[in-house]
């Protein structure tokens, strides 16, 4: 009986084999940072993982597999359904992390400052220009699975937890929170009217994760009295903290956002809760792009001369900035006015990022004004940063 | 060379084709060794009671469970805590997913790991019409309907108008030498077609399959289909490695089927990987046709223009039976059981997954009042000439049995060329002036 044990084992094997090279996504349309990494001989060493909550190498890869992407612009193509994908898969997503963040090595420490005061001007940019001001982070709350795989009982219990912090600020941060589910149609179209209503995701990036199930179940909106300070529960993330204003003082506005942030965790921690954070990858998001600082701070800013300048692009990659339309990302600037924020998320400190941000917008400014009256820009041009 | 190198020499990659003599030589049933195979590839996560025996306040307690973060194993909520709110919802699903079905069946799952969640998120996440009942849940794989029976039989039994799968057994027909009459009148009839489903049992249905799995369908598909003969012979088209020319002539010939839109198809995770082991195939004279992985293993099409529906009828049966046919020869069968009939992803395709329907032109039927319950009574129902979910062009309708379970397909076929020549019959009386009548209700299951 050994031959048939050893032609079951050998048919077992093979089987495996063949069946593995069956599961390998075909990935030749492909340009995304995931699709870039997994091989063959990766995807078969993954391919018996699983965190502990259950979540595969497939879960991780199916956005990047189900959006090839675009020969301009390169998508990340994973997300993490919990905390431990990204250690258990860390194979997989130590490179794409390092391609995404600019050379972040798996050995690499981000430092996290939330200390305002660290921060270097910034009250002051010109608001004949510069025509909002917003800084926006994200926050998982450890020990529930990430919106790509949480069930709806965690999903409530995130929402619950979260209400419950939020419910405990008090000052200028004071405020309510508004389920999407039960809202009015009055408390809908004020917060349309105000700009904070987030909808169900459309773009299939989110889509193929798995974000958007039983929407709208545990999905809100939390504000202040003030509308300067906004909470986003169970969209993209456990929660999108926004901390925004009109006019230019990003130091205020950057204010606000720490203090905010910092009483939220402590309320957490009061309750016996803490944010996903390591010193490897800074703060964890559902999205790798996401990761350390999750923060982007940036500004709606005139620039009509500048942003028809043949070195408007150079400048801002020198600047460590990127441009955008005023709907946020994937739109187009309207009049000549730009959402101008920091490129990098992970390796800078949430201070650096903003002053990054501060500087460099300040900078683009002048220029402005420079090319309003005719003049050069050339002695403005800045170093890489 | 010892048994060892032998191993070792036939798992490098290119020695693929002694696998193949090797797996003929030695194997058990096809299906059932693959399926072995596959049944590890999703274990259910590690789960675990945060706060044992608390019920309500068992979601922060604990706390020494989470400071390190590789200590987390998955929360488990009482079902109570994980039950989707309904309250705005419309399908047949919400409509019979209590609070204790949920209870019941929410902890069970299928041997390939579906479960209940998976099979309900389209009705979630899609709350229907007030018009419209949707379904609003789909199966992972034949033991879903086994498994998940306590939410599927209520299911059904709406959907199919009082068909009970645990009392009753569906009959399936597929003489077509059956068929009385079924030549229409082409002045009227413009084309007629017969389609349905067909599952390969041991593979997983598309909400649930594996990029490895949907491979194997579409490779014992084609396989199969490449054995048909004489006027049902064919070429396949896979949707990842058609040309330019090949895409529009599939167009242009109303056979491209492109990636699902419908948030009841995605979300049911029937479009992950797209287009990935999907594909077309089609006869030489175009009149069969037969997807592949599309909202099921293959959906099977018999069609022509005109009004030759015992034709159409005949070629789909035979077709059918030539497929089945092959495919038994290579040891897989099609997944079917007495009660459900054929088994296919959707609870409404149950049965004989069978629309039998044609393009009709009825310009002065089509405005009289009666109509609608002229339809109903023959057990008809009307869509636009662009499908399911279209509106009619001009006078022209598409007119198809409402049935799929309990009744066989050559009962379902013989009613839509009945009830056709029924309606043929009424549009050539008001033509000449004649009055109406609308005939009695013809009985559900025969």
């Amino acid at each position: 009986m050994s031959i048939q044990r050893h032609l079951n084992a050998l048919n077992d094997t093979l089987a495996k084999r063949s069946q593995i090279r069956q599961e390998y996504p075909d990935l030749s349309q492909h340009n995304n940072h995931m699709a870039k990494v997994l091989t063959l001989e990766m995807y078969a060493n993954l391919r018996d993982k699983q965190t502990p909550s259950g979540f595969t190498v497939d879960d991780v890869i199916q956005t990047g597999v189900d959006n090839p992407g675009h020969p301009f612009i390169m998508t990340v193509g994973c997300v993490a359904g919990d905390e431990e994908t990204y250690e258990v898969f860390k194979d997989l997503l130590d490179p794409i992390i390092e391609d995404r963040h600019g050379g972040y090595k798996p050995t690499d420490k981000h430092k996290t400052d939330l200390n305002p005061d660290n921060l270097q001007g910034g009250d002051d940019l010109d608001p004949n220009y510069v025509l909002s001001s917003r800084v926006r982070t994200g926050r998982s709350i450890r020990g529930f699975c990430l919106p790509p795989h949480c069930s709806r009982g965690e999903r409530r219990a995130i929402e619950g937890l979260s209400v419950e912090a939020l419910g405990a600020l008090d000052g200028d941060l004071k405020g309510k929170y508004y389920a999407l589910k039960d809202m009015t149609e009055e408390e809908q179209q004020q917060l349309i009217d105000d700009h904070f209503l987030f909808d169900k995701p459309v773009s299939p990036l989110l889509l193929a994760s798995g974000m958007a199930r039983d929407w709208p179940d545990g999905r809100g909106i939390w504000h202040n009295d003030n509308k300067t300070f906004l909470v986003w529960v169970n969209e993209e993330d456990h929660l999108r903290v926004i901390s925004m204003q009109k006019g230019g003082n990003m130091k205020e506005v950057f204010t606000r956002f720490c203090t905010g942030l910092t009483k939220i965790e402590e309320l957490f921690k009061e309750k016996g809760h803490e944010f996903m954070w390591n010193e490897h990858l800074g703060y964890v998001l559902t999205c790798p792009s996401n990761l350390g600082t999750g923060l982007r701070g940036g500004v709606h800013v005139k620039l009509p001369n500048l942003s028809k300048h043949e070195k408007f692009g150079e400048i801002l990659k020198r600047l460590r900035l990127q441009k955008r339309g005023t709907g946020g990302v994937d739109t187009a600037a309207v009049g000549g006015i730009f959402d101008i924020s920091n490129a990098d998320r992970l390796g800078f400190s949430e201070v650096e990022l903003v002053q990054m941000v501060v500087d460099g917008v300040k900078l683009l400014v002048e220029m402005e004004k420079r090319l309003e009256a005719g003049q050069s820009i050339n002695d403005l041009m800045p170093e890489q940063k | 060379m010892g048994l060892n190198n032998f191993i070792n020499c036939l798992t490098a990659p290119s020695t693929t084709f002694i696998w193949r003599d090797l797996v003929c030589f030695c194997r058990v049933k096809m299906a059932s060794s693959f399926a072995r195979v596959l049944s590890s590839k999703r274990k259910v996560g590690i789960l675990s009671l945060v706060g044992a025996g608390s019920l309500t306040v068992g979601f922060f307690l604990n706390r020494e469970q989470h400071v390190n973060a590789g200590a987390h194993v998955r929360r488990i909520y009482p079902p109570s805590a994980e039950y989707p709110d309904l309250r705005k919802h419309n399908n047949c699903m919400a409509s019979h997913l209590t609070p204790a079905v949920y209870a019941k069946l929410s902890d069970k799952t299928t041997p390939n790991g579906y479960t209940l969640d998976l099979a309900i998120q389209t009705g979630v996440d899609n709350p229907g019409h007030p018009f419209i009942k949707t379904v609003g849940m789909v199966a992972g794989d034949e033991e879903s309907y086994e498994v998940f029976a306590g939410i599927f039989n209520p299911v059904i039994k709406e959907r199919h108008n009082g068909y009970d799968p645990c009392t009753m057994n569906h009959p399936t027909d597929l003489d077509a030498s059956k068929i009385r009459g079924g030549q229409f009148d082409d002045k009227y009839v413009l084309s007629s077609r017969v389609r349905t489903g067909r599952s390969i049992r041991g593979l997983s249905l598309p909400p649930a399959c594996t990029r490895a799995e949907r491979r194997e369908v579409e490779r014992v598909v084609i396989d199969a289909l490449a054995g048909l003969k004489g006027d049902l012979a064919g070429k396949y088209f896979s949707l990842t490695l058609m040309t330019e020319q090949e895409q529009q002539q599939l167009i242009d010939d109303h056979f491209l089927f492109d990636k699902p839109v419908s948030p009841l198809l995605t979300c049911a995770g029937m479009a992950r990987d797209w287009p990935d082991a999907r594909g077309i195939w089609h006869n030489n004279e175009k009149t069969f046709l037969v997807w592949v992985n599309e909202e099921d293993h293959t959906r099977v099409i018999s069609m022509e223009k005109g009004g030759n529906m015992k034709r159409v009828f005949e070629r789909f049966c035979k077709g059918l039976q030539e497929v089945e046919r092959l495919i038994q020869e290579k040891g897989w069968e099609f997944m079917w059981n007495e009660h459900l009939g054929y088994i296919l992803t959707c609870p409404s395709n149950l049965g004989t997954g069978l629309r039998a329907g044609v393009h009709v032109t009825l310009p002065r039927l089509s405005k009289d009042p009666r109509f609608p319950k002229i339809l109903d009574n023959l057990r008809l129902q009307k869509r636009g000439t662009g499908g399911v979910d279209t509106a009619a062009v001009g006078n022209t309708f598409d007119i198809s049995n409402l049935d799929r379970l309990g009744q066989s397909e050559v009962q379902l076929v013989q009613t839509v060329i009945d009830g056709v020549n029924y309606l043929i019959e009424c549009e050539k009386k008001l033509e000449r002036g004649q009055d109406i009548k609308i005939p009695a209700p013809i009985s559900q299951f025969k």
